[in-house]
């Protein structure tokens, strides 16, 4: 009987500037098929936009290209594909600079896939006006709040056109905002040959994206019961090993370090997920309930039986605006009393704030005492009273002035406040730009996504 | 009955979209998770983050993983982007969470 085939997938990249070693290990440490590599989040298109409208020749991830020159001959000589979404608001840059770094190393016979289409911000003026609501889906705001300073806008792409580039025999598909498991996906549609139409299998090649997609968060990182996790320094990344049916083995190479059980598993699965039901990814909507998780080995958890149904008519799309300036500065204060002595410092550079004439409204200071249970606020018990705290003194404001004047009545508190003031490290703080977030959709009739695939 | 700390029948992540968290915890076993199902309220959530989380709490329930997904309306002081506080991103609502103490029958702490 003919071995049952099965699809190695694995993410060497949870988000720009993950460790290099992760790729680089699941490379040599065993075998895998695929290699995804998740370099966007939320603020990165904003910043990339930024730095293209600085140098044309940028706008993505070039840490991508440092890293293929590490792992490509190795990649070449075992068969393992590329996906990943470096190509950030420039994926035209992104596949030259490819080419030109393989060509410089000697390498040839290589297909690279661009795939965009994503970036709607060349014609986000004429989608507002022809009609595309663009409602804020956190907060229900119009468009027309923020029309004049959005700074970037992206919809978050799905499977379909890296499956027609893995067609044509793609090697390394780099893609500008394709929604993170659709890198996953892609890969299991071509493999397997699912249809566009087969929603369960889809929905499972879409859960699996999910799991890899934050690197070792399902292989013991950011996991609860820590002290049963070995071996951090060496942790496996997560592989799944797919079979046609859609189910699935979430392991880590042998001899790496880490922990793959269903709590593990569970954890990320739980990550970032709105109504469980209700998964919304440009290919499907999965069902996270319909999920079931079974130990079949050491550090190897089978999930199965996974339930999906079309996608809704829209992409998400991932919007960002320029809205005003922040501040934020820090001075230490030691006890007796450092906590009393952070909370009227802070008072004190308010105070000082209006005495210039530009009084900062409560709803836009920001203060918060570090070591006095920051993180955990009303959460639990007041803490014994601590012997130092870290005063985190800022605002938010569109005044640049209102915040430059606070940025500097920050460090006289040293000699005129009260005493055990100190760590005033580093330079006066100023005010940066804020980036706002404007999370929305987009009809997909008014999307056109594409793909070209190059060889060297 | 003995009071106990959730971090001894649940384990628990979290994480950001936008300005809301989102926490995820497991029950230890399944019969902690009847129990949680009846203690574990929105409501109750709600009170333990009263100075992080300014909006409403939407509690899911996913039985095949023993869970709950907790989401947290206007948790994080703008959202990752905007935001000065030090766990931008929630990172740690499901630790401070776990810290929620609860009595719980013998039988079902093993």
């Amino acid at each position: 009987m003919a071995q049952e085939k099965i699809v190695r997938i694995a993410n060497g990249q949870g988000f720009w500037g993950d460790s290099l070693m992760a790729p680089i290990r699941l490379i040599e440490d065993g075998p895998i098929d695929y290699l995804t590599l998740d370099y966007l989040a939320e603020i990165t298109m904003s910043v990339l936009q930024k730095q293209r409208q600085r140098k044309p020749e940028s706008g993505y991830a070039t840490d991508f290209i440092d890293l293929l020159k590490i792992i490509m001959p190795q990649c070449q000589q075992k068969g393992i594909k590329i996906l990943c979404n470096a190509g950030g608001v420039n994926p035209r840059a992104c596949v030259d600079a490819i080419k030109s770094t393989l060509q410089e190393m000697g390498m040839s016979g290589i297909k690279i896939a661009m795939a965009d289409g994503d970036d709607l911000l060349p014609q986000i003026h004429e989608l507002i006006d022809g009609g595309e609501p663009f409602t804020n889906l956190d907060n229900g705001g119009s468009i027309s709040e923020i029309r004049d300073r959005i700074t970037s806008a992206n919809a978050y792409t799905g499977a379909e056109p890296l499956v027609e580039a893995l067609k044509q025999g793609a090697d390394i598909i780099v893609t500008g905002r394709t929604a993170d498991p659709s890198l996953v996906l892609a890969p299991l549609m071509y493999e397997f040959g699912w249809a566009e139409d087969d929603y369960d299998k889809k929905a499972a090649g879409t859960i699996i994206g999910h799991l890899l997609e934050c690197g070792a968060q399902s292989t013991g990182g950011n996991f609860t019961d820590w002290r049963d996790v070995p071996d951090f320094a060496h942790i496996g990344y997560p592989i799944a090993e797919v079979s046609a049916d859609g189910s699935f083995v979430l392991t880590k190479h042998e001899g790496s370090g880490g922990l793959v059980n269903e709590d593990t598993v569970a954890s990320q699965l739980l990550y970032e997920l709105g109504d469980p039901e209700n998964f919304l990814s440009p290919d499907c909507t999965s069902d996270f309930t319909s999920i079931q998780l079974e130990q079949v080995g050491e550090n190897r958890v089978r999930a199965s039986g996974i339930k999906g149904r079309a996608p809704t008519d829209s992409y998400k799309v991932s919007m960002s605006f320029a809205n005003g300036y922040r501040v934020l500065g820090q001075l230490t204060f030691t006890g007796p009393d450092a906590v009393a002595k952070a909370e009227l410092g802070a008072e004190i550079i308010f105070e000082r704030c209006a005495m210039y004439g530009k009084p900062i409204p409560e709803d836009k200071r920001f203060v918060e005492v570090f070591g006095n249970a920051a993180c955990y606020k009303g959460a639990i018990a007041d803490p014994v009273q601590p012997s130092e705290v870290l005063l985190r003194v800022g605002a938010k404001s569109h005044d640049r002035e209102q915040l430059e004047i606070l940025g500097r009545e920050i460090a006289p508190l040293v000699t005129a406040g009260p005493i055990g003031v100190t760590g005033y490290a580093g330079s006066r703080a100023r005010p940066t730009e804020i980036i706002g977030y404007w999370p929305t959709l987009v009809k997909k009739s008014k999307v056109t996504t594409r793909y070209i695939v190059e060889e060297i | 009955m003995a009071l106990v700390k959730l971090f001894d029948i649940a384990i628990a992540r979290s994480g950001d979209k936008g300005n809301n968290s989102n926490i995820g915890v497991r029950a230890r076993s399944p019969e902690l998770y009847e129990f949680l199902k009846k203690e574990l309220t929105e409501e109750r959530v709600k009170k333990h983050f009263e100075k992080i989380c300014f909006g409403k709490v939407t509690r899911y329930e996913l039985p095949n993983l023993r869970a709950f997904n907790f989401i947290m309306e206007q948790s994080l002081g703008g959202g990752g982007t905007e935001t000065l506080l030090t766990d931008a991103q929630g990172k740690v609502h499901g630790l401070a969470l776990l810290h929620m103490e609860m009595d719980v029958p013998d039988a079902l702490l093993v």
